[in-house]
């Protein structure tokens, strides 16, 4: 599109051009293969007067007599200046531009070039994203880059992700990386009546994600930085003619697999069976009550959906004001019924410069509308427990006229709903505006020109209105109302967050010497508001009305030098001092400094001529981070007390008093510190043809917040959020991209990632006791409060926690048969001590593999991730037994094959034979597109995307990738097949 | 204009960084909550602080029927303290099994029960959390000399050697807090048994003065509520101290026995709806189907024994059957089922001895807690889940049965025939008639220990009798499912107290674990 543009504007201009003096003319060649480039744009420097090659390579320019200089630049190529001197014929050789070298990086308030970084960073731009994704900008970065893991929480419409850079830090706090947003830092809070914060970005608005992975590159964030920091960049306004671009897409996302289950036949068949056995429970009323039909119920509550997004952007200069508008639209069906998310998205972006480019303003307002439905994800496992033997709908008009089981009085029972009940009688919308605004001026003081001040002040604001109706008739309302009148919840959210950076940077090259110096001020202020209305559908009983409110601010002074002796040694320092309204007392401020250091070995001269390495750079780097984002508490460290709300009043009397309970505090919390060492080496070998880096990292985090048993009587709870306990993570990332093939019409690039994470909780009490076994954690479902996860001292957070199955000869587990491995006499199971730790859900390697191939006008690419060892719990098998089958009180339960022939009578939640190697590849997408250059002013690309496309592994449940490593029952994630437009003009 | 607009800029800037250094000096803006120092003003601040006391014993948090727990890992509901009381003092004995597959529950049944144990470890957090209410509630209305706020102060006291009682009797040697010990995380000092019971007895007797006369007020501590916990005290005193407090045991009673309270007319009356309104009940934890909610206490209590093909709704008033709780035949077979009117059993479809304790159908369900009124209505919020059901943690029939027992035991101060005239006023009330009335030369240890268990069986009493009876453990008494065997099997006598949760001795180096655990 760019060089039918330029074509235009140049013949406009070669028309007035009236007085050239001088023909030029030659060819310009590539120089990999020696192929004649055509289009190739000829600019005489300093004016508007050019042309561009046509199909043969050649050109002809008229230029001034004198002193002219031609300019040659070609997208892909080096630019190139040619004195034209007395010559009239000038052949030209255009080099490949494999890297782009001069690539700037978007850092922590500023920018760097990217072969001056001495941190950890990397940088995901556009032409690397995901192809196919819809609204969840995080699935633009799965498998992209090495050390950061993008787990998508489930397969709903818009569904948020889970990121993790190197790991995660924290045991209790938060894990999440800060996410920066155009110089805005938000809120990792979620907003209530989204599932994902980030899904009010539009994923078309984004021009590259930057990932700060080491403590010096992430130290200038200090209060936020222990997760990683991925700044998010959207497009920007430029300056030329306006230009429009239409990207549409039509997708159609299909369930995959699923759980297979008993059909009604099976089922009836194996209760009969267990009847005529005399099993236990099984009685001649279960009999009775067996139905006759043979309903699928995963059929009932899936289906294939079909999803669409439109979105139009205009970007170019009015009135010398560079600017970006653009308006997005998507309706994304999910496969569960009822499930969708709708989103409009519209950006702004102004870029003008006013005095002499010496004050440049940015200005960002993006504008989100979404209306998502959640429906009922509870139907995911109740299409797979629910009784195959009994129809949908009753035939009579009891519970909306749905199938429901029932005790002796008619009512109905609600530990079991009708799936497809639970989708058709429940209204589960929101509504959800966000609004995300910063002005950022950056001003270059007029007597001292090599300062520059910089003012960001923004606002990120959104607001949500939702409810979650319940029509008449459904059958579990009637646990928490009298009758069958449904239900009506209305809940809002307000959050907000104002930001204030203000900084000076200094940049001064004198001889040898580059120096860059930044510091500044930087206030953030977060408020969270909410209320919850839940009465019964005729409004005659109250459960709950209550509203909360919160806030918290952020506070830092920060600073950072830059220092570069004669382009080969680099240096970066930083210091932050934070301040957190958490915490309160001398705890209140942090200091957190890093430095790094690098070494550009390539500009040695035992390497500058070298031919085979062309950019080698090694780093080592120091920092310390720390985190204050405890959840859900922005006062731990404050006596408050707590009045109690609905429900929870006290008879004195004939009065019922509310009550008021002193909340655990703990007035010495402080900050989390992780101290982070990283060694990186880049390198780029011939001439840029095999590119990539290596990074050795170890991360200590001391001081945890974490939520652990207190002493009885010490504090207002038994467990009190704290500083105890220290976690280690260490590994190796490995990043190889390379060009295997680069011709004129033929390139091939591939990449491969590769992620080496471990982790080790190293202490995790006040007392150091050795016998203790750590916090119970990863509650399962089955039961109540039972859990498979343990934090213990010596072993990865969140390892499993089980019995070892004991098989029999035949090869199949024994039930309720374990190894004891205490050596003590006595009942096994009882015994938590007869547990081990048995592996854990982060995988041991993690390998991301991409590659882009353009033939000619077509386009061909993939991106695909194999994760290795990586542990999941079979919960949806754990549970099943056929105990479990039929309850007294009057209804049945179907259970997965699988559980049927395994034959437990009851549930071995702790056996380690559920806790699976959950290892897999995944192609993630699979992409095909076809560029048609010839329409004109058009520039036309259509495209065809498989998304999830397929998935190696040997776990036994749906989907090996698990968010926590608990398999139960989540929205499974569809495979997705779309078909794309996209258009410039 | 361009220096203008740097001035602005410039001074924009200053005003924001100066200004803004006190913003991390934050106050809760939450309508909720309230800053320690201001949270105390009147007296109806003094009560919402003295209700919580009593609601920790009732409720899971701060939000009905669940949200804003006030102990954490465990499930909120399980988390409640009436139900860990419940499940420690009556799971353990030969009165209830549960067929529920959560956690370590059926540890109870079997005597297997370890260190790790979730639900012990609890229980022991729920006692010390109170505890520690307490003594903050304490230290705010210490010498406040309004006559409401020093009443207030007494039953925080009370209450505190309620939960201190609890913890000598399950625990022995817990760890002890009092109002000197201001909030933090430091390690409490674990306190020996015999002092704890020092403790306990002193605080008693030292609030007696202060708190309210018998019936004062529905729904809190009275005096009659402090008897009980120091008769209790002293009736076991053999076990906790070992030595007979029978004589001390019997004068408390005396008071208990001759204050306002009387036998409701009808058994029944103590269990239902409505039992706010028996005339026995000498200190209950309160629950109501809309103010005072929660999926613990008298709803765990009150669903669990509803199963099988009994009436959820017309029988039992409220609209889920959760198949829990069952009975053994040990209680069972005490009963004179066609004439003891006590004997609420349901056996419709259940079978009287137990193959599958996790099949609700085995074994006799109970029909003892209703949410209907004693005249079959239904409760006054008639909800589907949240029942109006109070919990009769004392009542009248158990200082009648306590008094007799310390009689028989050789406390002096009481007598035999006065024994035998509250026994009878029980069988009298049970057998509707005196067909069931007993001789002087029946009233033995035995039948005493018998007749508590028909009297009071499902009200938390059971495995503290049976300890004081010496049969708890060891092979004397045998029952379905002791010590992991149907026909029952003898445990070790180590059982008689719990472990200290290891979570605790994790967390408190200062803890001693108790002896063979």
């Amino acid at each position: 599109m760019k060089k039918y543009t330029l074509l235009i504007t140049l013949s406009i201009i070669s028309c007035s051009w009236l007085w050239a003096q001088r023909q030029v003319t030659g060819k310009v060649v590539s120089s990999d293969d020696g192929s004649s480039l055509p289009g190739v744009t000829i600019l005489e420097k300093g004016t508007t007067n050019g042309t561009i090659t046509d199909m043969d390579g050649n050109y002809s320019i008229s230029v001034p007599e004198d002193g002219a200089i031609l300019t040659y630049s070609f997208v892909g190529y080096q630019t190139q200046d040619v004195a034209v001197g007395s010559k009239s014929v000038i052949d030209i050789t255009l080099t490949l531009d494999l890297t782009e070298l001069s690539e700037i990086v978007v850092i922590g308030y500023g920018e760097v070039e990217k072969e001056d970084l001495t941190g950890a960073v990397a940088t995901v731009s556009s032409k690397d994203f995901n192809k196919g994704v819809l609204s969840s900008p995080q699935d633009l970065l799965v498998g992209r880059v090495a050390g950061v893991s993008v787990t998508s929480n489930s397969g709903a419409p818009g569904a948020g992700a889970t990121i993790r850079v190197r790991g995660g830090s924290s045991l209790s706090a938060n894990n999440d990386p800060l996410i920066v947003i155009d110089g805005f830092p938000i809120d990792n809070t979620n907003v209530s009546g989204i599932s994902n914060p980030l899904a009010t970005i539009n994923p078309n608005d984004i021009e590259s994600f930057t990932v700060l992975k080491d403590a010096s590159a992430t130290a200038i964030y200090g209060a936020r930085a222990s997760n990683g920091v991925i700044i998010i960049t959207t497009k920007k306004g430029q300056s030329g003619k306006p230009k429009f671009n239409y990207n549409g897409r039509v997708s159609v996302s299909q369930p995959i697999e699923y759980v297979d289950v008993l059909n009604g036949d099976e089922y009836r068949g194996l209760v009969n069976q267990l009847f005529d056995d005399g099993f236990s429970g099984i009685n001649q009323d279960a009999v009775d009550l067996l139905g006759s039909a043979n309903t699928n119920w995963q059929e009932e509550v899936f289906r294939t959906s079909i999803s669409h997004d439109h979105n139009i952007n205009a970007a170019g200069a009015v009135a010398d004001i560079p600017f970006r508008v653009s308006y997005g639209y998507t309706d994304q069906q999910g496969i569960l019924k009822t499930t969708s998310t709708k989103r409009h998205s519209f950006a702004v972006n102004l870029n003008p410069s006013f005095f002499d480019n010496s004050l440049k303003v940015n200005l960002n307002a993006k504008q989100t509308f979404a209306n998502t439905n959640f429906g009922d994800p509870g139907a995911v496992g109740a299409a797979v427990g629910y009784d195959p033997s009994q129809p949908i709908y009753s035939g009579n008009d009891e519970f909306g006229g749905f199938f429901a089981f029932t005790d002796a009085n008619g009512l109905p029972i609600t530990f079991v709903s009708n799936p497809v009940m639970l989708l058709e009688l429940r209204n589960n919308v929101a509504d959800v505006n966000r609004f995300i605004g910063n002005v950022q001026l950056d001003y270059t003081l007029p007597f001292f020109e090599d300062l520059s001040a910089n003012l960001n002040v923004g606002l990120d604001k959104s607001s949500t209105d939702g409810i979650d109706d319940v029509l008449p008739g459904a059958t579990w309302t009637y646990r928490d109302y009298t009758g069958g009148n449904g239900r009506l919840i209305d809940y809002t959210a307000n959050n907000s967050s104002e930001l204030l950076d203000f900084y000076l940077a200094y940049d001064k090259e004198v001889g040898v010497h580059n120096i860059q110096f930044t510091t500044g001020y930087s206030w953030q202020h977060f408020y969270r508001e909410g209320s919850t209305f839940d009465r019964n559908g005729d409004e005659t009983q109250v459960r709950q009305d209550s509203e909360f409110k919160n806030e918290n601010y952020l506070i830092s002074f920060f600073g950072r030098l830059n220092y570069i002796l004669a382009d080969k040694y680099l240096l970066t320092a930083t210091v932050r001092n934070d301040g957190s309204s958490r915490f309160t007392g001398d705890n209140q401020w942090g200091v957190f400094p890093s430095l790094a250091l690098g070494w550009k070995l390539s500009e040695e001269s035992f390497l500058a001529n070298s031919t085979f390495v062309s950019n080698l750079k090694l780093r080592a780097g120091y920092g310390v981070t720390g985190q204050q984002d405890v959840t859900n508490n922005q006062y731990p460290a404050l006596p408050v007390y707590r009045e109690s709300i609905g429900g929870a009043s006290y008879q004195f009397g004939d009065q019922f008093i509310n009550t008021l309970r002193p909340d655990p505090y703990d007035a010495n919390i402080k900050w989390e510190e992780t101290t982070t060492y990283n060694v990186g080496l880049d390198f780029g070998f011939l001439k840029e043809r095999i590119y990539g880096s290596i990074e050795v990292y170890q991360r200590n985090t001391e001081d945890l917040i974490s939520r652990i048993p207190v002493a009885g009587g010490s504090n207002f709870s038994n467990f009190l959020v704290t500083n105890v306990g220290n976690m280690e993570n260490k590994g190796f990332e490995v990043t190889l991209s390379g060009v295997p093939v680069s011709t004129r019409d033929f390139t091939w690039n591939a990449g491969v990632n590769i992620t080496r994470n471990i982790n080790e909780i190293t202490k995790l009490t006040k007392t150091d006791d050795p016998d203790y076994q750590g916090v119970a954690v990863g509650g399962i479902s089955g039961g109540v409060g039972n859990n498979i996860q343990i934090h213990t001292v010596g072993y990865p957070a969140n390892s499993f926690y089980v019995f070892q199955q004991v098989y029999g000869n035949s090869g199949a587990p024994i039930e309720g048969l374990y190894v004891n491995r205490t050596g003590e006499n006595g009942e096994v199971i009882s015994n938590e001590l007869n547990k081990y730790h048995y592996q854990n859900p982060a995988p041991e390697m993690l390998i991301g593999v991409n590659s882009r191939v353009n033939y000619k006008d077509f386009d061909f690419s993939f991106s695909g991730r194999l994760s290795l060892n990586n542990y999941v719990y079979n919960n949806i098998q754990s549970g099943a037994t056929l105990g479990g089958l039929y309850v007294s009180t009057g209804y049945f339960s179907n259970i997965p094959s699988a559980a049927a022939d395994r034959g437990f009578a009851n549930p071995q939640y702790w056996s380690d034979m559920f806790v699976e190697n959950a290892s897999f590849f995944k192609m993630d997408n699979i992409s095909l597109g076809y560029t048609f250059s010839n329409l004109g002013p058009v520039e036309a690309r259509v495209s065809a995307t498989v998304q999830n496309a397929f998935i190696v592994t040997n776990y036994s449940g749906l989907d090996p990738e698990v968010n926590g490593g608990i398999d139960n029952n989540i929205y499974p994630r569809p495979r997705n097949f779309l078909l794309g437009l996209n258009l410039n003009f | 204009m361009k220096k203008y607009l740097i001035q602005i800029v410039m001074i924009f800037t200053l005003i924001s960084i100066s200004g803004c250094l006190g913003d991390l000096d934050v106050e809760p803006i939450d309508p909720n909550l309230i800053t320690t120092a201001n949270v105390y003003e009147t007296t109806e601040d003094y009560k919402k602080g003295l209700a919580k006391l009593y609601a920790t014993f009732a409720l899971s948090g701060q939000q009905g029927p669940a949200g804003q727990p006030d102990i954490e890992g465990i499930d909120e509901g399980f988390g409640n303290y009436l139900r860990q009381y419940w499940n420690s003092q009556e799971l353990t004995t030969d009165e209830a099994v549960l067929s529920w597959n959560d956690a370590t529950i059926k540890d109870f049944h079997w005597h297997t029960w370890t260190a790790t144990d979730v639900f012990i470890g609890a229980m022991y957090s729920r006692i010390m959390y109170s505890v520690a209410l307490c003594n903050e509630f304490i230290r705010a209305t210490e010498g406040n000399e309004d006559p409401d706020i020093s009443t207030f102060h007494a039953e925080a006291r009370f209450l505190r050697a309620l939960a201190y009682y609890h913890a000598i009797d399950m625990f022995g040697n817990p760890s002890f807090v009092d109002e000197a010990d201001l909030p933090g995380a430091f390690f409490p000092e674990q306190i020996e048994r015999a002092d704890l019971f020092t403790y306990i007895e002193s605080e008693l007797i030292d609030i007696e003065g202060d708190l309210g006369d018998p019936q004062f007020e529905y729904g809190r501590a009275d005096k009659a509520a402090g008897w009980m916990v120091l008769a209790k005290l002293y009736l076991n005193a053999e076990v906790y101290i070992g030595e007979p407090k029978y004589s001390e045991s019997i004068a408390v009673l005396d008071k208990i026995n001759n204050s306002a309270y009387s036998l409701s007319s009808d058994y029944i009356h103590n269990f239902v709806a409505d039992n706010h309104t028996s005339p026995e009940m000498i200190l209950p934890i309160t629950y109501d189907g809309i103010n005072t909610q929660t999926y613990g206490g008298m709803v765990y209590l009150l669903h669990a024994q509803i199963g099988g093909s009994m009436p959820t709704y017309d029988l039992m008033g409220t609209g889920e059957a959760w198949a829990g709780l069952r009975t053994t035949s040990a209680l069972v077979n005490k009963f004179d089922q066609n004439n003891d009117g006590r004997a609420l059993f349901w056996t419709e479809g259940q079978s009287l001895e137990i193959n599958d304790i996790g099949l609700f159908t085995d074994g006799y369900a109970i029909t003892k807690f209703r949410n209907r009124k004693l005249d079959g209505t239904p409760s006054d919020s008639d909800q589907p889940v949240m029942v109006d059901t109070d919990w009769p943690m004392f009542r009248l029939a158990d200082a009648y049965l306590m008094y007799a027992e310390a009689v028989v035991r050789g406390g002096s101060g009481g007598s035999r025939v006065q024994a035998l005239t509250y026994v009878n006023a029980l069988r009298e009330r049970a057998y509707g008639s005196t067909t069931g009335n007993i001789t002087d030369g029946q009233l033995t240890l035995d039948f005493l220990l018998d007749e508590r268990a028909r009297e009071l069986f499902w009200e938390g009493h059971r495995r503290t009798d049976l300890i004081r009876f010496g049969v708890f453990t060891g092979g004397d008494y045998l029952w379905p499912w002791k010590g992991n065997v149907q026909e029952g099997a003898p445990s070790a006598a180590h059982r008689d107290l719990f472990p200290i949760p290891s979570a605790e001795i994790g967390a408190n180096p200062n803890l001693e674990q108790n002896p063979e655990y």
